[in-house]
C-alpha cells in the first residue's frame, strides 16, 4: 500500500506594508521554488495554500516534509511579491495545524 | 534555548530612525546579539547611541569594524591601531597578500571576501590552512544571495560550495551574517540556515555558524578587552584595596 505523505504546515507573514493576499504570497513562493529548484523541485515540494488568518495577518501553507528546507530556502529568497519589493518570514513550522496555532499564539 | 547573533547588520548610523527599525526587526526575528559595523574613527557618542537603542530593544550590541586594506602593511597598521577599540574585527581581503596576512594574524576575527568579483575570493586550501592555525573565521554574508539574480547567484553558490567544503576539511569556523542594509533583506536565523542548504552547508553547521561560532568569538574578545586580561590564560582575579 502507498504510504501517506507527511506534511509540514508553515505560518507565514509578509513585510511589504500591503494587505495580505494568500494566493499572491503563494505565487511568489512558487516562483521562488521554481527559480531555485526548477519544475522537478517544485513538484516534490507540493506546496499548497491551507488557510488565511486575516486577524493575525498570517497565511498557512503546507508542503512535503521532505522538501521543508528547500521550501524555507525559497521563502527566504523571495524578494518580490506581486511586483513590489517585499519579504516573507516563517513564523512557525509544525506537523499539525493545531500545534502550529499553539506555536504562533505563544510566539 | 539557542542564542543567535548577526555580526554584520549594516545599520545606517547617521539615520537613527532607520537604525532603530532595523535593530527592532532583528530583535523580533530572534537575534540576541547584533554586530554593527562602525567607521574606525567612530565617536563615543555614536557608539553609546547605538548601544542605547540596542538595550531598549533588549539586544546585545557588538562594536565591529571592517578594514579594506590594499597591502599587508596597511592591514598591520590598522590592527595595531584599532584592535583594542572594537569587539569584532573583520578584514575584507581583496588581494592575495592581504588575505594571507589576515588569515595568519591572531588579531583578525573574520575573513570577508568579495561577492561580486569572484576572482577576488582567495579562500583556497592554503588560506584555510593558515586560518585554521589562527583564530579567524570565514564570514559568509547572506543578503547578497537575495540581491543577486540568475547567473551571478549561480556562480556565487558554486564558489561558496567549494569554500564551505574547504573550510570544513581544514576545521576553519564559519560565521554566517546578514550584511543587510535594509529591513527587507533581513531574515530570521532559521530562514538563513535554510538558505545555506543551497551551498550544501548542513543545517546543524549553519545553526552553529549563526549562534555558537559568533558567540564564542565575542566572548573571547570581550575577555581580552576587559581590564583584567593579562595574557592568554592569565587574568586578574582580584585586586588588593589601596594597592
Amino acid at each position: 500500500m502507498l504510504k501517506r505523505e507527511k506534511r509540514r504546515y508553515l505560518a507565514l507573514a509578509t513585510v511589504n506594508g500591503e494587505a495580505l493576499n494568500g494566493q499572491v504570497v503563494l505565487d511568489a513562493v512558487q516562483a521562488s521554488i521554481h527559480r531555485l529548484f526548477g519544475e522537478y523541485g517544485a513538484s516534490k515540494a507540493n506546496l499548497k495554500l491551507v488557510e488565511k488568518r486575516t486577524d493575525k495577518r498570517q497565511i498557512v501553507v503546507c508542503c512535503s516534509h521532505k522538501a521543508l528546507e528547500q521550501v524555507r530556502a525559497a521563502i527566504a529568497s523571495t524578494t518580490v511579491i506581486n511586483g513590489k519589493s517585499g519579504a516573507i518570514h516563517v513564523l512557525g513550522v509544525s506537523g499539525t495545524l493545531k500545534a502550529l496555532s499553539k506555536k504562533t499564539e505563544t510566539d | 534555548m539557542r542564542r543567535f547573533a548577526d555580526l554584520h547588520l549594516r545599520v545606517p548610523t547617521e539615520d537613527s530612525v532607520k537604525a532603530e527599525d532595523m535593530i527592532r526587526r532583528a530583535s523580533e526575528l530572534g537575534y540576541s546579539l547584533v554586530g554593527i559595523p562602525l567607521s574606525p574613527n567612530a565617536s563615543k557618542e555614536q557608539i553609546s547611541k547605538l548601544r542605547r537603542i540596542c538595550s531598549e530593544e533588549k539586544i546585545d550590541f557588538i562594536s565591529r569594524v571592517t578594514f579594506f586594506p590594499r597591502t599587508s602593511n596597511e592591514l598591520l597598521q590598522s590592527l595595531r591601531r584599532y584592535r583594542r577599540k572594537f569587539e569584532i574585527l573583520a578584514v575584507r581581503c581583496d588581494t592575495k597578500e592581504v588575505a594571507r596576512q589576515a588569515a595568519k594574524d591572531r588579531r583578525v576575527d573574520l575573513l570577508q571576501f568579495s561577492v561580486t568579483s569572484l576572482r577576488k575570493r582567495f579562500f583556497d586550501e592554503a588560506e584555510a590552512e593558515l586560518a585554521s592555525q589562527a583564530l579567524a573565521s570565514l564570514e559568509i554574508e547572506l543578503a547578497p544571495m537575495l540581491q543577486l539574480t540568475s547567473f551571478s547567484r549561480v556562480r556565487l553558490l558554486s564558489r561558496l560550495r567549494k569554500e564551505v567544503a574547504t573550510a570544513t576539511r581544514f576545521k576553519v569556523p564559519i560565521t554566517l551574517s546578514s550584511g543587510a542594509t535594509e529591513e527587507l533583506l533581513m531574515r530570521g536565523p532559521h530562514d538563513y540556515a535554510a538558505l545555506t542548504t543551497l551551498f550544501d552547508l548542513p543545517l546543524s553547521s549553519a545553526l552553529k555558524a549563526l549562534s555558537d561560532n559568533p558567540l564564542i568569538m565575542v566572548e573571547r574578545n570581550r575577555k581580552k578587552l576587559s581590564p583584567d586580561y593579562v595574557a592568554p590564560g592569565i587574568q586578574v582575579v582580584g585586586r588588593k584595596a589601596g594597592a
